[in-house]
C-alpha cells in the first residue's frame, strides 16, 4: 500500500497528490510515468510523473478527473492509501545539450511539461513556455512555469485569461519573427500535439511529443500501447513515452485512444450517479 | 506389494463440463478424478523398473513411486513424492503437455492409451490442497540471500527449491499479483487462479518473501540487488512484447495481441459482468495463430459472449502447435478452424459522411488468402504458399494476434555484461542456467522465447541447483 502524503485541488477537475513510494522516488526522472491502482479491484492507469522528492521519498502525480478510476482516485485524501504504485516506467525525456527550448503544454499535460521545463531551466537552458487551457478556471501551474521559464505565454481558448487562442498561434508568431529553438517539446491532448508538430514542420526544428496511449502492464508485455512511428510499430511503455513528433502517426493514435470511449462513458456515468455528482 | 493391474487399454475418462455449458462460463473445464477413478487409473501403472516416464518429465517427478502411493490410498504420501521434484504440482497436473512428455514414454501407450499421469498428478495435488494443513518442510536457514526476478513458473520453482534448502529468497514481481503467465495468460477455465494462489501461499509458508510492483530493470537494477546483499540473482522475467504480422489494419480498434486480450480478461477480470477494465465482448472474433495461446484466446472470446470464433492458421492441422487436448476442447466448444489460411489485411469501418461516428476505425473484417503446403523448409516443416486469387473476407469485429512474442528489453538494457542472443533471449549455459554475468542465472521464456510452463519450471530447477552449488563454493 502506498500512502497519500498530500493532496491539493489545482482547479475544479485537476488534482495534485504526493504519494509515498521511496523506490520510485529514488529513480524517477522527468518524462517517465507510473502505473497505479486505486483499490484491490481497480484498473491499472498510467500517469506521467509530475515531480518527485528524493529525500521525502514521494512522487507527485497530477491528474484530471475524466472517468470512473480518476474519480475514485480524486475521492482519496491525504492519509489514505493506494493499492498499487509502480515505476518509474518508460524512458526519461532527453535534455542533454539543449540550450534553447520551447515547452508547449496543453491542459493537464502541463503537469508533465513542468518538470521538464524545470530540469532544462536548472541546467541553464533558456526556456520559452507556451501553456494553453480551455478557460480561465482551468489554468494550472502558472507561477511554477513562470519561475522555470525566461518567457511564458498563457493561452485560453475563450480568451477569459491570458491571450485568446490555441498554443500553435504564439509558436507560429515566434517562428515568423525568426525565433529558433534547439527543440520544441509538446505535451498535451493528441490533437494539440499533432498541430504543434505541423506548426514546427516547416522550420525543421526537432519536435518531441509525449504519448500517453491505452496501457495495461506498462512493462513491455501486453502491446496495448503500440503506436506507428516512422512506419514501424513502437511501444510507448518501453520505447517511449517520448517520440519524434514528425514520425508519429497521430490519426491512428487518436483513433486507438477512442477504443473504449463508450465503456468509459458508461462507467463514469455510473460512478457519478453513485456519488450524486454531475458528469463533466 | 503385488497389487492387481487394471489392463483396460483406455484411460479413465476425465470428467468435464458439457461443451455447450462450459463455452459460456469461466469455470474449470475438466473437473478432475474422484478417489475411485484415481485408484482405478493408478492400477493401470505397471510400475516398471525402467521408468521411461521419469526421463520424459523435465523435472523428473518420480512417477511410478507416487502412483504406487495412490494404489495404497496414501494420497498425502503421493503428494510428498511429487513435491520432492515439483514445486507446482496442481499447476503441472493441469497445463503440462503430458502427451509429449511423461505419457509419451509410458509402456502402456504402446498398446492402448498411456497411464493418465497428468490426471493423477492433478488428483494428488488437489487432494493435498483440500486436506492437508501440514507446514512445508525446509532446512534450517543458511544465511544466504537470493533474489528471484519474476513470479512465473520458472521463478516460483527456483524460489521454492532454494527455500527448501534454507536460502532466504525474495521474489520481485512487476505486476500487482504473483504468478506471471499463470495469472495473466492462462485462463481461469484451464487453471483456476485460486490454485495459483495456493501455490504462492505455499512458497510464502516456506519463508519466501514476495515483493510486487517491482520492475527489475526500472525500479531496481540487477546490480542494485547485489548491492542490497543478494548473493545471486535468478532472472525469470518471461516473454516480452507481442509480435504483429505487419499487415495493414493492425492498429484498428478491435485488434489485440493475445497478451493484451488475455491480460484484460484474466488478470484484470474483464470477464466479469460489470468489469472495471474493458475488453471486447460478443460479436465475431478471429484469432490468428495455432499455439496454446491462440486456443486460450479463442476459448476466452467464446466465453466472453462471441457469437462466432475462428482460428486462422496458415498451415494444416498436422502442423498446429497447440496441445491436442486444447484443440479438441476448442472444436467441441464450436470454434471454427480456418486452416491453410493467412490474413493479408484487416479491414476497418469508415463513415465518410460522419467523421464523428464512433464506429470509425473499428474492425469490420479480415481479408485472408488460402494457402497450400509447398516444399519443406530448413526445419523440415512444409512451407505454406499462397494460392493466387484465393482472397476472401471473414466477417469479424475483433482480431486477436497470437503469433508469438519477443523478449522483454528492460533487464538487458540496464544490466551491463548480460549477453543476449540475436533474438534478445538471455544466453545461458544449459546445464546450469548461468548467464555471462557472475552470480546471475536465468531461465524460462526470458531465455527460450515462448515455451511451456513445465520447461520454464525445469529451467528454474536447474538454476536453483546451480545457485546452491555456486553459493556453497563461495
Amino acid at each position: 500500500m502506498y500512502k497519500i502524503t498530500a493532496k491539493k485541488a489545482l482547479n475544479p477537475t485537476v488534482v495534485q497528490m504526493d504519494i509515498l513510494a521511496p523506490f520510485v522516488a529514488a529513480k524517477a526522472q522527468a518524462g517517465q510515468f507510473i502505473i497505479l491502482r486505486v483499490d484491490e479491484e481497480g484498473e491499472r492507469i498510467p500517469l506521467t510523473v509530475a515531480g518527485f522528492d528524493r529525500t521525502a521519498g514521494t512522487v507527485r502525480i497530477i491528474f484530471q478527473i475524466v472517468g470512473a478510476t480518476t474519480a475514485a482516485l480524486g475521492r482519496k485524501n491525504a492519509g489514505d492509501f493506494l493499492q498499487d504504485f509502480v515505476g518509474p516506467l518508460g524512458c526519461a525525456t532527453r535534455t542533454d545539450g539543449l540550450k534553447k527550448v520551447c515547452i508547449v503544454g496543453g491542459g493537464v499535460g502541463c503537469a508533465i511539461a513542468l518538470p521538464i521545463a524545470q530540469k532544462l531551466h536548472e541546467q541553464g537552458a533558456a526556456v520559452t513556455s507556451v501553456i494553453g487551457f480551455r478557460t480561465k478556471e482551468l489554468v494550472i501551474l502558472e507561477s511554477e512555469f513562470a519561475a522555470a521559464s525566461s518567457r511564458l505565454c498563457v493561452m485560453t481558448d475563450d480568451g477569459s485569461y491570458g491571450t485568446k487562442g490555441n498554443v500553435c498561434a504564439p509558436l507560429a508568431e515566434l517562428f515568423a519573427a525568426g525565433e529558433r529553438f534547439d527543440e520544441v517539446i509538446a505535451i498535451g491532448p493528441l490533437v494539440m500535439m499533432k498541430y504543434v508538430v505541423e506548426t514546427c514542420r516547416p522550420t525543421g526544428i526537432p519536435c518531441t511529443v509525449s504519448m500517453n496511449p491505452i496501457m495495461i502492464d506498462g512493462t513491455g508485455m501486453c502491446g496495448g500501447c503500440r503506436l506507428t512511428v516512422g512506419g514501424k510499430t513502437k511501444f510507448a511503455c518501453v520505447d517511449g513515452p517520448d517520440f519524434d513528433g514528425y514520425e508519429v502517426d497521430f490519426d491512428e493514435a487518436i483513433n486507438r485512444s477512442g477504443m473504449y470511449r463508450p465503456f468509459e462513458r458508461h462507467a463514469y456515468e455510473k460512478d457519478c450517479n453513485l456519488f450524486g455528482k454531475e458528469v463533466h | 506389494m503385488a497389487a492387481k493391474v487394471n489392463m483396460s487399454p483406455k484411460k479413465n475418462p476425465m470428467p468435464c463440463q458439457q461443451p455447450a455449458v462450459r463455452a459460456r462460463n469461466f469455470d474449470e473445464v475438466a473437473t478432475g478424478y474422484d478417489e475411485a477413478a484415481a485408484l482405478d487409473e493408478a492400477l493401470r501403472c505397471l510400475g516398471c523398473k525402467a521408468m521411461p516416464c521419469v526421463s520424459g518429465c523435465p523435472v523428473n517427478v518420480h512417477i511410478p513411486e507416487f502412483i504406487a502411493k495412490i494404489k495404497e490410498g496414501d494420497f498425502e504420501g503421493a503428494y510428498q513424492v511429487i513435491s520432492r521434484s515439483s514445486s507446482l504440482p496442481a499447476v503441472c497436473g493441469r497445463v503440462c503437455p503430458q502427451e509429449t512428455q511423461c505419457e509419451a514414454r509410458c509402456v502402456r501407450g504402446k498398446n492402448g492409451e498411456p497411464v493418465g499421469i497428468g490426471r493423477l498428478e492433478r488428483f494428488v495435488a488437489d487432494w493435498h490442497n483440500a486436506h492437508s494443513t501440514a507446514a512445508p518442510i525446509t532446512e534450517a536457514p543458511n544465511g544466504h540471500r537470493v533474489a528471484v526476478v519474476g513470479s512465473g513458473p520458472s521463478g516460483l520453482t527456483c524460489a521454492g527449491d532454494l527455500a527448501k534448502k534454507g536460502y532466504e529468497v525474495t521474489v520481485f514481481e512487476a505486476l500487482h499479483t504473483a504468478g506471471g503467465v499463470l495469472v495473466y495468460g492462462i485462463p481461469e477455465f484451464r487453471l483456476p487462479k485460486s490454485i495459483v494462489q495456493k501455490e504462492v501461499d505455499h512458497l510464502k509458508a516456506m519463508g519466501v518473501k514476495l515483493e510486487t510492483n517491482m520492475v527489475i530493470g526500472k525500479t531496481l537494477t540487477v546490480n542494485e540487488l547485489f548491492a542490497m546483499g543478494y548473493e545471486a540473482v535468478f532472472i525469470g522475467s518471461g516473454a516480452g512484447l507481442p509480435n504483429f504480422m505487419g499487415i495493414p489494419g493492425e492498429s484498428l480498434k478491435g485488434v489485440y495481441s493475445a497478451n493484451e486480450f488475455l491480460t484484460r480478461s484474466n488478470l484484470m477480470k474483464a470477464y466479469r459482468t460489470d468489469p472495471v477494465t474493458p475488453v471486447s465482448k460478443g460479436g465475431k472474433v478471429a484469432v490468428v495463430g495455432g499455439g496454446n495461446v491462440a486456443m486460450d484466446a479463442a476459448r476466452t472470446a467464446l466465453r466472453l459472449g462471441a457469437e462466432k470464433v475462428y482460428i486462422v492458421y496458415r498451415r494444416s492441422m498436422e502442423e498446429l502447435p497447440a496441445r491436442a487436448e486444447e484443440v479438441e476442447h476448442a472444436m467441441e466448444e464450436g470454434i471454427e478452424f480456418r486452416l491453410l489460411t493467412n490474413p493479408v489485411e484487416i479491414l476497418g469501418y469508415f463513415n465518410c459522411d460522419d467523421r464523428r461516428d464512433e464506429r470509425n476505425g473499428s474492425v469490420i473484417g479480415i481479408k485472408c488468402q488460402r494457402m497450400e503446403l509447398g516444399e519443406p523448409d530448413e526445419r523440415g516443416r512444409r512451407r505454406p504458399v499462397a494460392i493466387p486469387g484465393s482472397e476472401f473476407i471473414l466477417d469479424v469485429n475483433t482480431v486477436v494476434m497470437a503469433i508469438g512474442t519477443s523478449p522483454n528489453p528492460l533487464i538487458k538494457a540496464t544490466t551491463e555484461g548480460l549477453e543476449v542472443n540475436r533474438r534478445g533471449g538471455i544466453i545461458v549455459e544449459e546445464a546450469t542456467g548461468a548467464t555471462s554475468k557472475a552470480g546471475v542465472y536465468a531461465g524460462g521464456d526470458a531465455v527460450t522465447g515462448a515455451a511451456t510452463v513445465i520447461s520454464a519450471m525445469g529451467a528454474g530447477k536447474v538454476a536453483a541447483k546451480a545457485i546452491d552449488e555456486y553459493l556453497c563454493s563461495k
